[in-house]
């Protein structure tokens, strides 16, 4: 072509980002990438072979990590986290370093990142390298801060991370900053498809003075990232599928590992009729063909207000025919290569299995690409719509109102993210709330900031990354705990009544005393062994009966702060009135004094009173204009298994937290002192806490747990029961990756942030604004 | 050079006040766009000096001074002729290149008409009490028939700012139908004084009000304003273009004025146009660039590419 005849066409024509650097750096390692333990790499060897997704051409051969050698990372790890703990100045100085030495090789980065992955360089160059540094300077702060900020909170230890190849150095730098700033170790496992940035990352490290043992990092597959759930590790932070989050949820069951899990999307983005449809085009861009689509909170689910639908879809179309796929390497280009064959062929067979609506597709090269694809006329019914399909897929369907688009936007067992897009604040402001997502963002999509917390609710996972939301999650209350001892019912063969008047306790569900479903009770007895009465016996047909009810009384998460403290301070003012005939009956139960238990409970429900109005979000700086909103939210409901030794203090603590967040919650009381629970009832009744907001249930803890935390319509599970069901409650809390806090058989004393931390979501909304 | 065929002109349409309200423009959201899009397209080597010499030739090579002279517009309508040294384009295949039109004050029209003659390189005049447009209205439109009648085969109007501002869509339309009507077969360029609107939604609003008045260009600035051509008004702009053609079936075109004066700039614009609005539209009779001083530093990479070496200003032509 001369230029003649390119001034006449005007194509753009190639603008190849050049890879001899990458490629002399990998071959100056004897394109070889071993594992990275204790400050030194490993003999490498040549197991599997990473290769660049555009050409099919091998770039190294990978060793693939045996369960000695996580063993060998955890000691490792183990090792050098006390004296990595000891001062949050020194991490800062060495988190600084990192930032600034990813900076020096950000091209190289960003480079190998694409040679690695497939995206475009002008995505790795342009975002995930940038964030990826952004990380380490911002949690370089938190480390800094860590002492003043965080004084009762220490390092977990060593945590276990295992990262997806979609962004292999960004989700690196997710896990590895917080982890480090907070004074933990790391063992990290980089995906398979993906370990070259993380091999430049430790070279890094190195350079930037991080101690031996500090970051270790562990090459190989899915069974490598299998021996590194079960080591001797305090956590386990993953990103990934939802398949996966769900088994290791059942694998860390029970270990007192603590779990993060970050997984899959089906982010619906939402078009309002007054919206700026030029923009929304643009942005789902940015949303579904932004890294081919395998993005977690990709906005895959298109939401168009029907009467622009057609006008909005011509829109997209035309927008589609102009996006660029090919080289990732090329600087012109928008899509890249799909990361794998193996990817490929699993989008390819999920579209061609598609018979529904109308298919608009592209054209992409030959080799391992994907069209970018928009399926209108699908239905929340469409298969496509409910499962995530991690590609360039974007699927649509149409709503006519504000409330049937947050319908059809919370129809889906994932609660990522969410985009919004109108020119009407009030219409904005008010969806954003109503999603079940953990992000959404306002006339944008897929921004992501160190500042901001990222994270799910429903089977996106839970937890939070960035942001001072992020680092609960690497964190645990000082000091230590002592084993729970198991208190248990007093018995007897005599049966004479203690009082001859009878007293048959039932349950409560939905604001109504109610007979149990099975018609069974239990007697109870005084240290003296006389029957103190019966208490109703629980089965999971009652709880089922509690959760229609929880879910009749939603509208408590809608009622104001100052609305719940005027009913918990009312409960308070109640309970007082009747405090003396507590604590006798405390006393009857337990043989033990209930005066203090009485006055503890009163100032435990002023102290949720009081925060119901006061639990405040947080504005995050993140660095656009505009703001990020990290609001809390109500979690929805709960199911409580009650300490056992307090039937009073540990029946009220965590319903006060749960409701004064606007919680609904089912409370299965103390096991061996079930019978102060039918107490509770009256109190209730008479305090204005309307039907279905706290559901009592007595009974078998054991048989109880693991029905609540199979309940897909429970939200959390806490336990700090005596009973030995904690593994029981996490391994089964996976069917729906709920919530779970229990306390492993440990004698845990939560303080009121700690209950409040666990009955509240963050959801960050980011909330881009000018004129 | 290729011919394009010759597009039917905008002849207008009426008023469509429902269609100007529901316009929406999202800041935030433009910008952002218009931010990333120099990181999203890149033009390298050959391509980039053919998409150099393309944006010479959609160039309104202008002076608008108050001390212009025939002198000075003599000598500008001379670099229009070979805006490029001889030897570069030779090298480059890109003999007989030409910018895109040459636009002066009316009282330069005849100057530059005459000095222009037989290169067919139009003139373009700015008028209708240029920059301001606050001088009486019936002087304005008689303007148009001055510079028309001096020979000028474009006209770059400016519309009043006020109407937008107190959003008289009706006023704005009118003047614009009269101004159109006065330019005869002249083309139109509807000057909107983007930095005086206020937002891009009034940008987008009183674009789409000119179009319907039957502007065949709309255009950002007089150059004169505090703030003139910027990505995120081009975007809102040329969105409005596209919105009426995919309605009405009819190119408008676009010309950014003022700021633009680096060719790594003008790449930007180019690769926008070309993704926004398609390659018809990166011909002169849809888009020009209103520059000054951007010729100067396109003939630098020019010769660069052409020699490898980085150039001087000294060595190129002063227009």
């Amino acid at each position: 072509m001369t230029i003649k005849d390119i001034f006449n066409t005007m194509d753009y024509g190639p603008a190849p980002e050049s890879k001899a650097e990458a490629l002399a750096w990998l071959a100056a390692r004897d394109n070889l990438v071993g594992h990275f333990i204790n400050g030194k790499w490993t003999q490498a060897r040549d197991d599997f072979a990473t290769s660049n997704p555009a050409t099919g051409v091998k770039l190294a051969g990978v060793t693939k990590g045996t369960p000695a050698d996580i063993a060998a990372a955890v000691t490792a790890a183990r090792k050098a986290q006390p004296a990595w703990a000891k001062s949050g100045h020194k991490r800062a100085r060495v988190l600084y370093a990192i930032a600034r030495l990813m900076q020096k090789h950000a091209r190289l980065l960003a480079v190998m990142e694409t040679l690695d992955n497939g995206k475009p360089i002008r995505e790795s160059r342009d975002i995930d390298v940038p964030l990826a540094i952004r990380h380490f300077y911002h949690h370089a702060g938190y480390a800094q801060l860590m002492k003043d900020e965080l004084p009762d909170r220490e390092a977990l230890g060593v945590c276990g991370q295992i990262i997806p190849w979609n962004f292999p150095l960004l989700m690196l730098a997710w896990k590895i900053a917080p982890a480090l700033a907070m004074g933990n170790t790391v063992v990290l496992k980089p995906a398979e498809y993906t370990p070259l940035t993380a091999m430049v990352f430790a070279d890094i490290c190195t350079q930037a003075g991080v101690p031996a043992g500090v970051v270790n990092i562990v090459m190989g597959d899915g069974d490598t990232g299998a021996a590194l759930v079960s080591a001797d590790v305090d956590k386990i932070a993953f990103t990934g599928s939802t398949e996966v989050g769900r088994k290791i949820r059942q694998a860390t069951a029970g270990s007192g590992k603590a779990l993060s899990l970050e997984l899959g999307g089906k982010s619906p983005y939402i078009v309002f009729d007054d919206a700026d449809m030029d923009s929304a085009v643009e942005g789902l861009v940015d949303a579904i063909w932004f890294n081919q689509g395998q993005v977690c909170c990709a906005g895959s689910r298109l939401l168009v207000q029907e009467g622009i639908a057609d006008r909005f879809y011509a829109k997209l179309k035309s927008r589609m025919d102009g996006l660029r796929i090919g080289d990732p390497l090329d600087k012109c280009i928008d899509i890249g290569a799909i990361v794998d064959p193996v990817q490929l062929d699993q989008i390819t067979a999920m579209v061609s299995a598609n018979t529904e609506g109308e298919t608009y597709q592209t054209k992409a090269p030959e080799g391992c690409f994907y069209p970018p694809t928009l399926i209108t006329g699908l239905s929340p019914a469409s298969h496509l719509m409910q499962e995530e399909i991690f590609g360039p897929v974007l699927v649509a369907t149409t709503f006519r109102t504000p409330a049937e688009a947050v319908e059809i936007a919370n129809n889906t067992r994932y609660g990522l993210a969410a985009s919004i897009w109108s020119e009407n604040i009030n219409l904005a402001l008010d969806i954003a709330p109503k999603l079940a997502a953990g992000i959404v963002w306002i006339n944008g999509t897929n921004m992501m900031d160190a500042a901001a917390g990222f994270g799910g609710v429903r089977e996106s996972g839970f937890g939070r990354e960035g942001g001072w939301e992020g680092l609960a999650g690497y964190t645990k209350p000082k000091g230590t705990t002592k084993p729970l001892k198991r208190i248990a019912a007093f018995t007897t063969m005599d049966g004479t009544p203690a009082d001859p008047l009878d007293r048959t306790a039932k349950l409560y569900i939905g604001g109504k005393q109610a007979r149990p479903d099975g018609g069974y009770s239990k007697p109870v007895f005084n240290p003296r062994g006389k029957l103190l009465g019966h208490v109703s016996e629980a089965n999971r047909k009652d709880l089922r009966n509690a959760v229609e009810a929880m879910n009749a009384a939603k509208g408590w998460s809608k009622t104001t702060g100052h609305l719940r403290a005027q009913i918990l301070y009312y409960f308070a003012e109640n309970l007082s009135a009747r405090g003396d005939e507590l604590a006798r009956r405390i006393k009857d139960l337990t043989g033990k004094s209930g005066t203090d238990e009485v006055e503890l409970t009163i100032r435990t429900l002023f102290t949720y009173a009081a925060w119901a109005d006061k639990y405040d979000g947080k504005i995050h700086g993140v660095p656009i204009r505009g703001v990020a909103l990290a609001m809390h939210e109500a979690v929805g409901n709960m199911a409580v298994f009650c300490e056992d030794a307090a039937p009073l203090l540990g029946l009220i603590t965590p319903m006060a937290a749960a409701i004064s967040m606007g919680n609904r919650v089912t409370l299965v009381a103390s096991e061996p002192f079930p019978l102060l629970a039918a107490e509770i009832y009256q109190l209730l009744e008479t305090s204005d806490m309307p039907g279905g907001v706290v559901n009592i249930l007595t009974g078998d803890h054991t048989d109880l747990a693991s029905h609540a935390a199979k309940h897909h319509d429970i939200d959390a599970v806490w336990s700090f029961s005596g009973a030995d069901i904690s593994a029981t409650i996490e391994k089964a809390s996976a069917s729906n990756i709920k919530r779970t806090w229990v306390n492993n058989g440990r004698a845990i004393t939560p303080t009121a942030r700690d209950y409040l931390a666990a009955a509240t979501e963050v959801k960050n909304i980011w909330i881009p604004y000018g004129e | 050079m290729t011919t394009t065929p010759t597009l039917p002109r905008n002849d207008g349409m009426p008023l469509d006040l429902d269609w100007v309200m529901a316009v929406q423009a999202n800041t935030s959201a433009i910008e952002r766009r218009a931010a990333t899009l120099p990181g999203r397209r890149s033009v390298k080597k050959d391509y980039q000096a053919a998409w150099l010499c393309k944006a010479i030739s959609l160039m309104d090579l202008t002076t608008l001074s108050g001390d212009d002279s025939a002198g000075r517009v003599r000598r500008l309508c001379a670099k229009a002729r070979q805006p490029v040294r001889a030897d570069i384009l030779t090298a480059l295949g890109m003999e007989g290149l030409t910018t895109g039109a040459v636009c002066v004050y009316h009282d330069m029209v005849a100057t530059a008409v005459e000095a222009l003659d037989g290169s067919g390189i139009p003139v373009a005049a700015v008028s209708t009490g240029f920059p301001a447009g606050l001088s009486p209205f019936h002087l304005r439109i008689a303007e148009i028939g001055e510079s028309v009648a001096a020979g000028a085969q474009e006209i770059d109007i400016v519309i009043s700012r006020r109407h937008v501002l107190t959003g008289n869509w009706q006023a704005l339309y009118d003047e614009m139908r009269e101004m159109r009507a006065a330019c005869g077969d002249a083309h139109v360029k509807a000057i909107l004084a983007t930095g005086e609107l206020g937002t891009l939604r009034n940008v987008a609003r009183a674009s789409l009000v000119c179009m319907m008045a039957g502007a065949d260009f709309i255009k950002t600035s007089t150059g004169k304003e505090p703030v003139n051509a910027t990505l995120p008004v081009t975007l809102t702009m040329i969105r409005a273009i596209r919105d009426y053609h995919d309605r009405t079936g009819v190119m408008v075109g676009y010309k950014p004025a003022g700021g633009i004066s680096k060719a790594k700039d003008a790449l930007v614009y180019l690769s926008m146009i070309k993704d926004e609005l398609g390659d018809r539209w990166l011909q002169p009779d849809l888009f020009r660039f209103g520059a000054s001083s951007l010729l100067g530093d396109i003939e630098r990479q020019l010769e660069h590419h052409v020699t490898g070496a980085y150039s001087a200003q000294w060595r190129h032509a002063i227009g």
